[in-house]
């Protein structure tokens, strides 16, 4: 079924009780080409974009949980695009390209909003990262400019840029073309893309073992529906990646930690862009329900509780309401946890393994969301071709060894 | 926010008087290692689902380094221990 003008009048004059199942949710079968572990934004992306540029169509998602429940349903929707280094400009800049388009290429409404991100600089160490960050992403030909405390109000009004304040505002780099989307649409809207092009998506199938033939090449996979074999698969599993490589025998260079968001109640609109504080660790825009999304920090041990320690929230909201007054008595309707898998040089992992016919995505930490489109991309090629592209070449696990570092700790927006 | 006994000061202080140092009983690798010895020790880590062997570090107490064993599902503290202790046995 295609969405349009003339479907959403008929169905609208019906009652709205026709529409239909938007994706297959499938049973196993005893063999695929390609097994993508985990539904989440990403590794549907990659099934998507298989399917559809690699003719690979004998793939199946399997998703322990239920689709897009882990950090795809969890963060705080915000895209942009604003990295130091030209492999990250490359990889955010190839995702930022695919936002705009992505609702008329999936038929589906991600609701991508560009509305700006402005990144608030408190101290003068902030100042000289973000003025580097403006001047490297303009030569990438990224859109990035740096605001007057009086030019970032302009920008966003209920921020509070009194200099006597405990973290004033001494400036913001503003990325114009930096904005939000709908988190859960993206999933949906992949899935339906995939599961239209024959895309098997296997929700609450729990992967229990990766099983190797004798030349140690992956053969398949144990799940909690049975036995799956095939000769490639491919690891999108976030937080959990370490224990799912563990079941290839493989550590990796990952620490998972809880990052935490709330929203607020509703509200009339009243921010009308992305504010994001790295010193403070506190980010916050208006969903188009009106709740204010707001995004914490990490704790600061490795913890799979899908929670976070309540102090690390109380420390947050804090900083928001002393950058933004107006939110000193609004009420926290929802408070969650989701686990990052954060590489020592905060850049992901997009690698084949030393385990033949086994690849990898994984590594995005704390702001994986922005790259959903490009990572499932580029990711797509390399496990239907074996090769990483020019794009995802960098983000070798290799980079551990050579020294190759991609270091966006800076840029990351959490800091650890 | 966490309870953590300092085995050194023998008190359960709050979380936030203490830093976290990553997993515990890493051996660094000699200066013969290879590249890839290297690089394991450098970069790559168990993170664990489970019983989790950690170092802290009473920060704002005593200032020692300690070890712990913490079941990163629930968050729970099984044991800590001097540094130099071997890890104990744990259910």
């Amino acid at each position: 079924m295609k969405f349009s003008l003339a479907s959403l009048a008929a169905q609208a004059l019906r009652g709205h009780k026709d529409w239909p199942e938007q994706w297959r949710s499938a049973e196993p079968k005893p063999a695929y080409d390609v097994i993508i572990i985990g539904a989440g934004g990403h590794g549907l992306a990659t099934a998507y974009y298989m399917a559809k540029e690699h003719g690979v169509t004998n793939i199946a998602v399997l998703e322990k949980g239920w689709l897009g429940g882990g950090n795809t349903g969890r963060n705080t929707t915000i895209v942009r695009s604003n990295y130091l280094w030209p492999a990250s400009e490359a990889i955010y800049g190839h995702a930022h390209a695919l936002w705009p388009g992505l609702s008329q290429e999936l038929n589906y409404n991600v609701m991508y909003s560009p509305r700006g991100v402005l990144m608030l600089a408190h101290n003068l160490h902030d100042e000289q990262t973000f003025r580097r960050h403006v001047y490297a992403n303009r030569l990438a030909g990224i859109p990035n400019e740096w605001l007057t405390p009086e030019e970032a109000k302009d920008v966003c009004p209920i921020l509070n840029i009194d200099p006597g304040i405990r973290y004033p505002v001494r400036g913001a780099a503003f990325q114009s073309t930096g904005g939000t989307a709908r988190h859960d649409a993206v999933a949906w809207g992949y899935a339906r893309g995939a599961s239209a092009r024959g895309v098997d998506i296997i929700q609450n199938c729990e992967v229990k073992a990766i099983t190797r033939d004798a030349s140690g090449a992956v053969s398949g996979v144990e799940t909690s529906k049975g036995p799956i074999s095939a000769r490639k698969i491919g690891v999108v599993a976030a937080g959990h990646t370490s224990v799912v490589m563990a079941m290839a025998g493989l550590r990796m260079p990952l620490e998972s930690y809880p990052l935490q968001a709330l929203v607020s109640e509703p509200l009339k609109p009243v921010m009308p862009c992305v504010v994001m504080s790295n010193a403070v660790h506190a980010y916050m825009s208006q969903s188009d329900k009106g709740e204010l999304v707001i995004g914490a920090g990490t704790d600061a041990y490795i913890s799979y509780s899908q929670t976070g320690g309540p102090h690390i929230a109380v420390s947050t909201l804090e900083a928001i309401v002393e950058m933004f007054p107006i939110t000193s008595r609004l009420k926290m309707l929802r408070n969650w946890g989701g686990i990052v898998d954060t590489t020592p040089d905060r850049s992901p992992i997009l690698s084949k393994t030393p385990v033949p016919g086994l690849f990898v995505n994984c590594g995005w930490g704390t702001g994986g969301f922005k790259a959903t489109p490009g990572s499932g991309h580029v990711f797509a090629h390399l496990v239907a071709t074996g090769e990483p592209n020019a794009i995802a070449a960098p983000f070798s696990l290799d980079r551990f060894r050579t020294g190759a570092l991609v270091n966006e700790a800076a840029a990351a927006a959490v800091a650890h | 926010m966490l309870l953590i006994r300092c085995p050194y000061c023998e008190m359960e202080r709050p979380e936030v008087e203490f830093k976290y140092g990553g997993q515990a009983h890493l051996v660094r690798a000699p200066e013969t290692a290879t590249d890839e010895e290297w690089t394991d020790f450098l970069y790559f880590r168990d993170n664990l689902k489970g019983v989790h062997a950690e170092r802290w570090r009473h920060a704002s107490g005593c200032g020692r380094f300690f070890n712990a064993l913490r079941n990163t599902v629930s968050d729970k503290f099984v044991v800590t221990y001097k540094a130099g202790e071997a890890r104990p046995s744990s259910p």
